[in-house]
């Protein structure tokens, strides 16, 4: 099915089970430890072999020579594959930095040898005789000083783009703002730590991994190892968390496939949790300059965004200006991007890329010019809101409700309550309240499923769509239960496999409206061939309570489908409507913190969204996405920051202990509002995603807050309290 | 993890004369800091002695008034303990600002004594420490340092020590109880337990190979308000930036030590003296000498905020 | 629902591979425990402690960590690996009732202990009301830290009835109670990347009989 014009009214909109609290469908097997994880599949006549990663040392080289003599010897150790002995290998379509392979060391922790032994104790204490000589080679570590030699990248990338005279404009602006802005290099820091089992039989084998895009893993595991994509089975059924980082084919799936090999034994392989962060992907660090200007009554007339990041060579921009094009008005506007060269570990997407730094940035420039101007920061953003992409004014909104968020969540927030900067304090906190506002664009990607409808009236649905705690499951079998006419506990279904039709899979916020439109597709189809077989009418055909019904005849699904049941396939694909319209996710998020007047602490004490997300599929499942991004920013405003060490070329804090991300004592009660809405330009679900709006402009708020409680402002994040102390009151 | 032998001691006797002829011998109780560095072959006995089973985890009056705590009591338990809510809330609250609840049920008085440094450099096998590799220099003097130590610092080493006990038991005047492998029983004043790091960093404290702690000593009950203000980057879970510990009598003497800005928990005799006169010259002498890095240089402010909004609260 | 057969699939899968793999271990010399000299018995021991109410024999490497027992030896997967540094909670069981990282103590160190972990504390269709107060709140999102969230929160009320304070504790000398803040402190050890705290806090008050 493809979906090029505007949704009208169809069996969604009916209502019944799509858009109801329903509880997680799997939520039982999760909280009683029976959801399987990729390294916890297990058979009991097989013999798992156990494999330990060893990681390059160094930043940038070459490795000189491989000593395993020792690590072959030692106890219970099957197998030592070197990435010497593999030779180089093609790199997967969606990797920067290559996996394993050769002897080029492109950042610290490239995984350069699997030790393969009977148990894991013996396999990790191996690993630790591995010796490796190197020739090491400079590289480039400080963005700081790399981004003096930034390039400008492939015009694929949209680096530049201008509309009106933003020179002039700034030039004759009555208030103006220029100001530098940096956001840390950051880890996805998912709970389940990047796992893989490889089970070989004859030429073909199968990985259960963790994965959010099956196929896209299938396509590069295939081109990584060469072999035929045909002959690799993937499972992930459950993914424990991933935010960007699993997005791409990693190194523990290619070295347990390997090391099965090697061993002529199924083998498991985890990534370490200290080698994690080294090894794989990361959010890349931004520096940003960030130009407004208006006139006096507050409309913007020039507004510039400009970001520096870097990556490994043949890497990508951090797109940090991307809501800069979208978000206010204004007839002259440019934006630039340029791109270091940096030999740390690979860049790439973590949760709402471009928008969550470039929020994070924009957004205290915003409540910045609104205390220039005399304006309150809510006002200041009504004033300059579009309903038409500012750079093409043709081109409006699918459908855009930014003030109605604003003005709601201002209300129920006590926004008028705010004070001026530094002016209340209980005791020793420091009190103030920060808005910022949340953008996010809606993205969508074609998406299969096959839902199967058999005798007994059980409709399963099977899509290689995966649920990365997002609620996919549920979704989908509301979405399947809605378009047959059944009960929640008549669907079933299956997820993460990649002998199942090829989905959207999850990221980018496209996961829950593209697979369950997928599904929808399907259903479609199967109640074409239910009223086919029944000599029905499509047009008229009603699904409802179990039965089909047409005119005024009437007959059970599980007498419809016969003995055999039936079938439907389909996948959905996108036509213009993203071209002809601006399709986006709003929201505004309001956050009251307290700022240690001693210390420079600060701790969040209250926090809302309101989200205009078109259709809320689940409003259990999509309030914990928003909430769960929420606390997220919270750890990426005040705590979270790789810190890299720029003589040697890695991230220092590569573990748990010294990356801090928020913990439960950081959190406090969390509320969401979602508008009222559809969005029929998005999909036949009239849905959007929340996932990563949620995300967008928390530690913006974060830290306008921290400014109005304080008087301090900080461009530089996170907000730690060495950023603060020199500018609090004195307290001795 | 390098393989070990292992065998459950009977008595503390035969455990420390078992780890003296073990060259290469850890005690391990809780095991929370030490399985962690075993894991990463930053310590890699090839014996361990549990200790586990020698009781030593009994809190108990001493006839001198105050407080003899056992190697093994959990620091659950230390911090729970009635008398030691009631006399000295330094330590509990000291012992409940650090790790997590789970860690907490593990550790021991005696292990979170000996608790090693976070220093990230100490913590990657890849990279130079003279704490983990004497003579391989120290990565974090111009590396990543935010976190490490301002004052006591050598060429050698900046690392910290992480514990938050330590502190309260420094600021307290508590004595260390050991048995020698000989058998002789000994006691050291906390004071002299840790060493700054010299030109030996990976000498940590006084104790011998083999030297085994029974207990720890606390005199009788200062009295006072009992104040340990931990400061970190997220509000719980999490090692000190620095810390705070403090007790206060009504006059406003008192005695105070820092924690998370040197080797080992810091202690100046000028501090206590000046503490009278407040925050700032009570820092000036406590952290006089400090040497921080770019780093961690806000450390010496906020030592210098947070003792002040110690002495307020104690006021207060 | 979920439908039971995906697991059935996947095991047939697994069960036509480790045929082939079976096949060619045989090929290997023979296991372990054949070859084993002296020096190695003293490296691995045998270690005997119930979990879940079922007393369990394990001779095992030295090396094993009680969370790599249950998961590896006991195949009580339940129990998750986060970090293996106790710097997160996912592994968080009971021990002799008190809830403590299980990938930061020895297998061997826990004879005659007991054990309970996420599995015994209810199973599908006869949850504990922990369980059941998760899945009504949503504490959980991509579910890897909850069941050490589930066992660490069961310990916590335990803890809270038991008068233990917290670093939140007001007054020393006073009982404890279980407030939010008091829930939310205790529960720090226990990371939750998807950020469902605020839901967590809602399930364990539901249960306390407390209001967030």
């Amino acid at each position: 099915m493809k979906f090029d014009t505007p949704a009208t009214t169809n069996p969604i909109d009916q209502m019944k089970v799509v858009g109801k609290p329903i509880p997680r469908i799997d939520g039982y097997l999760k909280v009683t430890g029976q959801a399987k994880y990729a390294y916890e599949w297990h058979d009991a006549s097989t013999p798992y072999a156990y494999g330990y990663p060893v990681g390059a040392s160094i930043a940038r080289g070459r490795i000189t020579s491989m000593d395993i003599a020792a690590a072959e010897k030692a106890p219970g150790v099957l197998a030592v594959v070197t990435t010497l002995a593999v030779g180089e290998r093609k790199k997967g379509k969606f990797n920067t930095a290559k996996l394993f392979g050769g002897d080029e060391v492109q950042h610290y922790h490239q995984a350069i040898a699997v030790v393969v032994a009977e148990t894991f104790e013996q396999a990790r204490a191996a690993a630790a005789l591995v010796k490796v000589d190197y020739a090491e080679e400079k590289g480039a570590f400080d963005l700081k000083e790399a981004m003096k030699t930034a390039d400008k990248p492939a015009d694929s990338q949209q680096p530049d783009t201008s509309v009106g005279d933003f020179d002039a404009a700034i030039g004759s602006a009555a208030i103006t703002l220029d100001e530098a802005y940096s956001t840390p290099d950051q880890s996805h820091a998912m709970m389940e730590p990047h796992a893989s089992i490889a089970a070989w039989n004859g030429d073909e084998v199968t990985v259960w991994t963790s994965s959010q895009m099956i196929d896209w893993w299938r396509a590069d595991l295939a081109t990584t190892l060469d072999i035929d994509k045909e002959k690799i089975h993937l499972m992930s059924p459950f993914i424990g968390g991933g935010f960007g980082g699993k997005l791409f084919l990693r190194s523990d799936a290619v070295l347990a496939v390997l090391g099965a090999q090697a061993a002529k034994r199924p083998v498991k392989v985890a990534l370490p949790r200290p080698f994690m962060i080294n090894n794989t992907t990361h959010r890349p660090a931004t520096i940003q300059r960030i130009r407004i200007g208006a006139e006096r009554d507050g409309k913007i007339t020039a507004i510039a965004h400009e970001s520096w990041s870097g990556d490994q060579p043949g890497g990508q921009l951090e797109a940090a200006v991307a809501q800069t094009r979208l978000l206010y008005a204004g007839a002259n506007r440019m934006t630039a991007m340029r791109l270091a060269t940096l030999n740390l570990p690979e860049g790439n997407a973590m949760r709402a890329p471009g928008e969550a730094p470039g929020l994070m940035a924009l957004e205290i420039a915003m409540d910045e010019m609104a205390e220039k101007l005399g304006l309150d920061p809510i006002e200041f953003r009504i004033l300059n809101d579009t309903q038409v992409d500012p750079e093409k004014p043709e081109r409006p909104f699918s459908h855009r409700n930014l003030i109605g968020c604003l003005k709601l969540g201002a209300e129920t927030f006590g926004w008028s309550n705010r004070g001026k900067p530094g002016a209340r304090r209980e005791g020793n906190w420091l009190i103030g309240q920060g808005v910022a506002v949340a953008f996010r664009n809606n993205m969508m990607l074609p998406s299969g499923a096959r839902v199967r409808l058999d005798r007994q009236g059980i409709a399963t649905v099977e899509t290689d769509m995966t649920d990365i705690g997002t609620g996919s499951y549920t979704i989908i079998a509301q979405t399947a239960a809605e378009m047959l006419g059944l009960p929640m506990d008549r669907v079933a279904v299956q997820l993460g496999d990649s002998r199942f039709p090829v989905s959207a899979g999850s990221g980018g916020q496209f996961g829950a409206n593209s697979s369950t439109s997928g599904v929808y597709a399907a259903c479609v189809k199967l109640r074409e061939a239910v009223a086919a077989k029944l000599g029905f009418n499509s047009d008229d055909v009603v699904f409802e309570n179990g039965e089909v019904r047409s005119g005024n005849r009437s007959v059970p699904l599980t007498e419809a489908v016969g003995d055999e049941g039936l079938v439907g396939e389909d996948t959905m694909t996108w036509g213009d409507l993203t071209q002809t319209h601006q399709q986006s996710t709003f929201g505004a998020h309001f956050v009251e913190v307290g700022v240690d007047v001693a210390t420079g602490e600060s701790r969040v004490r209250r926090m809302l969204a309101v989200c205009a997300a078109g259709r809320i599929l689940n409003p259990i499942t999509a309030r914990s996405q928003v909430i769960g991004a929420m606390t997220m920013g919270v750890g990426g405003a005040l705590s979270e920051e790789l810190a890299v060490d720029t003589r040697r070329g890695f991230f220092v804090n590569h573990d748990l202990a010294g990356y801090e991300v928020a913990v439960h004592a950081d959190i406090p009660h969390q509320d969401v509002i979602f508008m009222d809405e559809t969005d029929p330009m998005s999909s036949p679900m009239k849905a959007k995603g929340v996932g990563e709006l949620g995300l967008c402009g928390v530690s913006a708020a974060i830290a306008n807050a921290i400014y109005n409680a304080s008087g301090v402002r900080v461009r530089h994040y996170p907000l730690t309290l060495d950023k603060l102390i020199g500018k609090l009151p004195d307290v001795a | 993890m390098r393989a070990f032998t292992y065998e459950r001691a009977s008595t503390i006797e035969a455990a420390a004369a078992s780890a003296a002829s073990h060259p290469s011998t850890r005690f391990i109780a809780g095991g929370t800091n030490l399985l962690d560095l075993m894991k990463l072959e930053i310590e890699v006995p090839t014996h361990l002695i549990d200790v586990n089973g020698l009781g030593l985890d009994t809190i108990e009056k001493t006839p001198e008034g105050g407080l003899r705590i056992g190697a093994l009591v959990r620091n659950t338990d230390l911090a729970a303990d009635k008398t030691v809510r009631r006399d000295y809330g330094l330590l509990s609250r000291a012992l409940l600002a650090g790790a997590s609840g789970q860690l907490r049920n593990k550790a021991t008085t005696a292990g979170n004594l000996l608790q090693r440094t976070r220093c990230p450099y100490f913590y990657d096998t890849n990279q130079p420490c003279n704490k983990r590799q004497p003579g391989s220099g120290c990565s974090a003097i111009e590396g990543f340092s935010r976190q490490l130590g301002i004052v006591g610092v050598s060429d050698s080493c900046i690392a910290t020590h992480p514990s938050d006990m330590a502190i309260a038991l420094r600021a307290l005047d508590a004595v260390v109880e050991t048995v020698k492998p000989d058998g002789r029983r000994h006691a050291v004043p906390i004071a002299e337990f840790h060493r700054l790091p010299g030109n030996t960093p990976h000498i940590e404290t006084v104790l011998e190979q083999g030297e085994f702690i029974t207990g720890v000593v606390l005199p009788a009950p200062l009295g006072g308000r009992h104040i340990y203000r931990k400061v970190r980057d997220r509000a719980s879970y999490a090692f000190a930036l620095i810390s705070v510990g403090a007790v206060i009598q009504p006059d406003g003497t008192g005695r105070v030590a820092a924690g998370g800005v040197a080797h080992r928990p810091w202690r100046v005799e000028a501090a206590d003296v000046a503490l009278p006169q407040g925050a700032r010259p009570a820092t000036a002498a406590l952290l006089a000498d400090a040497r921080p890095t770019e780093h961690n240089r806000f450390k010496i402010d906020l030592v210098e905020r947070t003792l002040g909004a110690v002495i307020a609260e104690a006021k207060g | 629902m979920l439908n039971p057969t995906q697991l059935e699939i996947s095991r047939r899968n697994l069960l036509i591979t480790s045929a082939a793999a079976a096949a060619a271990t045989s090929a290997l010399p023979l296991s372990a425990a054949a070859q084993t000299s002296q020096t190695e018995t003293e490296l691995t021991s045998t270690v005997a402690f119930a979990v879940n109410g079922e007393r369990r024999e394990l001779n095992i490497d030295n090396r094993t960590t009680l969370l790599d027992a249950l998961r590896e030896h006991l195949h009580l997967t339940g129990t998750k690996k986060g970090c293996d540094h106790g710097q997160c909670g996912a592994c968080t069981v009971m021990v002799g009732g008190r809830r403590v990282n299980a990938c930061l103590t020895l297998a061997i160190m826990h004879e005659g202990d007991e054990i309970t972990t996420i599995e015994g504390l209810g199973q599908p269709g006869n949850l504990h009301p922990m369980q059941a107060a998760f899945v009504k709140h949503d504490g959980f999102q991509c579910g890897y830290c909850t069941p050490g969230q589930i066992c660490s929160s069961v310990a916590v009320l335990e803890e809270i009835k038991a008068n233990i304070p917290s670093h939140v504790t007001t007054d020393l000398t006073a009982p404890a109670s279980a407030s939010a803040e008091e829930i939310r402190e205790r529960m720090s050890g226990n990371i939750c990347r998807c950020g469902a705290y605020s839901n967590i806090v809602d399930a364990i008050t539901d249960v306390a009989g407390t209001r967030a």
